[in-house]
């Protein structure tokens, strides 16, 4: 039995990771701010086969928060070896565009909430010598674009933050699982016209649930956006500003 | 994948969006016409909006809470029936009534008051619903049920999703010793026949239905396998093995309809035919009892991209026999028909809902491919029939008949419309509903 946390844990994608873990038999411990639909979540995990769903009402922008979270945590779940982190909004680019003060704020609910998060946690199971650390990042945070600049750098800065926290905590016995995740059809994609490329959140979630267990350092869910990606990626800097994506 | 939003009969689809419903705790969007949509499993286009929005309730598909000693669960209303059996069945509990498949939603199951193969005994899902919560687009909530909000409760229990988005449900589950049934089947020769055997099996027999073979003709009209079955005991079931999971699918939409006169003729003689038609004692387990459909996901794709109708009707007792023969021969001599006929009796346990489908008598069901006019023209043949005898065709399995033969079936419709709240609506009932009153 794993005690796992769950920042973010009404999120679409967290909440099917979360039917994954309590089908396992898992303690889990939901952080979200909205205070109904965590609890008809938990009650839902626990017919589901959790051992244990606590609750926790907190709105991710309080950085201060989160040492006390990770305490609270661990001390209802009687320690703490997992976390899966997946709050996040899908920013209004021309809005974060216009105003550097928006964009900030994006850069606190998209990036910097998840290193403060990522450093409480890391310490802690650093000292324990044990733990597993999965972040969700995008595939948006690959390469930068016009599109959704302001979301993709955040996402970027949560992918390059895990990996070298991956490189610090590896010898240490923690792991640190890279999420990035294709399209995937949740609320928060609710507006945008599905297509073959799309996911559902079961099949991501099951994807997270076994990397989280294999040890995987950098999952692309599903699996095709690595090829994608790499294509992406490799566009030269002279055509890619031409580029309307 | 068939497109999302898309109705069973895969018929040419509707121009509406799908919004998300992502928790019960939500008010409705704001919008001018919604519909509920739940899995899609209706045929027709009372699940459909065309030009209006989806509310996807299938996303509340939480369980709430569920009472092993006394059956009671408690769910939001996207859960499918599946993960009610899922949940339930290891603690001995099952669903009070089934459709033919376990893929629909349990609000889908409220708005058509679907029915099953004990319909003689249990009557339909409506009557095993202890209470619900509508939420309508003004932001209010009703909890309902028979002794509160009746009214509204009696309204909604098949009221075809457009009094309100159904956020939560608790039903009834019925006892049962674990997912085995113990029957057994066998062919008649003729409708006399198949009245015959259901009359002497409702006593004894929880669950009965029959298969119709649509290529009899003269004196092979209407013959059929029987097939009946109760809840195995655990002693009975003692060496049973449960079928794989595993399951078939349709890869592709094949593009012309792969039921062609000659398939069906062959499949309908082979299942006629084959040694295992006739049985006794025969332990089968809950799927492919249920579900036979089911072990072939996305089977509705084998009609092509022109899709299909399916049509179903009940008829009352008296005179049964005789309007069901001249049914079957229409359609045998039309050719139009196709493999899945299926015939069973309604009893009179009486269906609350204001527009119910389900009255005492029989009821026949099968598909027929989309052939265009033809189709519809034999279906409409077929709906004079089911009116001359003052029978009804299903709103679930509907994309054709007129408004005044909905009228005339359901004629408790105006009463139903003043439930309707004003921002619902859906293709079905604006077709059954905004031309005059023929
Ligand atoms: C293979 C097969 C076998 C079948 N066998 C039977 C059978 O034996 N007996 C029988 O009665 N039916 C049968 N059906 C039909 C099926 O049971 C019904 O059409 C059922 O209502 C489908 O449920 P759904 O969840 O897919 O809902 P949908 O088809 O998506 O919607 C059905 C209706 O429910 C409404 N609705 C859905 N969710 C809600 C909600 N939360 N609140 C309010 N309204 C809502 C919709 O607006 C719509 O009017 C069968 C269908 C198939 C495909
Ligand atoms: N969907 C995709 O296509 C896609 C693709 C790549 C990556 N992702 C990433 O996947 C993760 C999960 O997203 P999703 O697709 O599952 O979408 P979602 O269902 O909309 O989930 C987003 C979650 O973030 C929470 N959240 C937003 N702001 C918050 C705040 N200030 N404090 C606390 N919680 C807050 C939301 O909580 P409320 O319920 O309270 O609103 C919601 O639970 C996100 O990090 C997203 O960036 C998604």
């Amino acid at each position: 039995m794993r005690r796992i946390l769950i920042m973010g844990a009404t999120s679409a994608i967290a909440e099917a990771s979360a039917r994954e873990f309590a089908a396992l038999g898992d303690a889990l411990f939901l952080v979200g701010r909205n205070a109904d639909r965590l609890g008809a979540i938990a009650d839902d995990l626990r017919l589901r086969g959790a051992a244990q769903v606590d609750t926790y009402v907190m709105d991710a922008r309080e950085l201060a928060g989160y040492p006390q979270l990770v305490d609270e945590a661990t001390r209802r779940l009687g320690g703490l070896d997992t976390a899966l982190i997946a709050h996040g909004t899908l920013t209004d680019q021309p809005a974060a565009a216009a105003s550097s003060e928006l964009m900030l704020e994006e850069f606190r609910i998209n990036a910097l909430s998840h290193m403060v998060l990522c450093t409480e946690l890391g310490n802690r199971f650093e000292a324990q010598g044990r733990g597993c650390i999965a972040v969700i990042s995008s595939v948006a945070g690959d390469r930068g674009r016009q599109s959704n600049y302001v979301y993709g750098s955040a996402k970027a800065a949560v992918t390059a933050f895990t990996s070298g926290l991956r490189q610090r905590l590896h010898p240490k016995g923690v792991h640190v699982l890279t999420i990035k995740p294709g399209f995937v059809d949740t609320p928060m994609t609710a507006s945008f016209k599905k297509g073959a490329l799309w996911a559902t959140p079961s099949a991501v979630a099951k994807s997270i649930v076994k990397a989280m267990q294999r040890g995987t350092p950098v999952l692309y869910t599903p699996w095709f956006w690595w090829g994608i990606m790499q294509i992406i990626k490799n566009v030269p800097e002279v055509i890619f500003r031409k580029l309307k994506l | 994948m068939a497109a999302a939003g898309s109705s069973w009969g895969r018929l040419p689809g509707a121009a509406q969006r799908l919004l998300p419903i992502a928790s019960r705790h939500d008010r409705l969007p704001d919008e001018p016409a919604m519909l509920p949509f739940g899995n899609g499993r209706s045929y027709g286009d009372s699940c459909q909006n065309d030009g209006g929005v989806l509310l996807k309730a299938r996303m509340l598909d939480r369980y709430i809470s569920f009472d092993p000693a006394s059956g009671v669960i408690d769910l939001e209303a996207g859960v499918l029936l599946s993960e009610i059996i899922d949940l339930a069945l290891p603690s001995g509990w099952f669903l009070p009534v089934t459709p033919g498949t376990r893929f629909v939603t349990v609000g889908g199951a409220i708005a058509n008051d679907v029915h099953g193969k004990n319909h003689h005994r249990a009557g339909s899902f409506g009557n095993h619903v202890l209470d619900f919560e509508l939420l309508r687009s003004d932001g209010s909530v009703r909890r309902c049920s028979p002794t509160e909000n009746s009214d509204w409760f009696d309204a909604t229990i098949g009221g075809l999703g457009l009094t309100g988005l159904i956020r939560r449900a608790r039903v009834q589950l019925k006892r049962v010793a674990g997912p085995w049934l113990i029957g057994d089947s066998r062919r008649f020769a003729n409708l006399r026949e198949f009245f015959a055997i259901a009359t002497e099996s409702e006593a004894d027999w929880e669950y009965t239905v029959a298969w119709i073979d649509c290529s009899g003709t003269g004196r092979r009209l209407g013959r059929g396998i029987f097939i009946r079955g109760n809840h195995a005991s655990a002693q009975a079931a003692v060496d049973a093995r449960p079928p794989g999971n595993g399951s078939l699918r349709m890869p592709f939409t094949p593009p012309v309809s792969a039921i062609n006169g000659l398939s069906l003729t062959a499949f309908n003689k082979l299942y006629y035919h084959r040694p295992g038609a006739v049985a006794t004692d025969a332990l089968w387990h809950y799927r492919p009892f249920f579900y036979p459909l089911d072990s072939i996901h996305e089977w509705n794709r084998m009609y092509g991209p022109d899709g299909f109708y399916q049509y179903q009707c009940a008829v009352p007792e008296a005179g049964a026999e005789a309007v069901l023969e001249e049914m079957l021969r229409r359609i045998g001599e039309s050719g139009l028909g196709s493999f899945l006929l299926v015939l069973k009796t309604f009893g009179t346990v009486a269906s609350r809902g204001l527009l119910s489908f389900p009255r005492p008598g029989a009821t026949l069901a099968l598909d027929f491919p989309n052939r265009g006019a033809r189709t519809l023209a034999l279906l409409e043949a077929l709906d004079d029939l089911t009116r001359s005898v003052g029978g009804a065709v299903y709103p679930a399995k509907d994309a054709r008949m007129s408004a005044a033969a909905f009228q005339h079936y359901f004629p408790r419709w105006r009463d139903f419309s003043r439930f309707v709240d004003p921002k619902f609506t859906s293709s079905f009932w604006r077709r059954v509903t905004e031309t005059p009153n023929a």
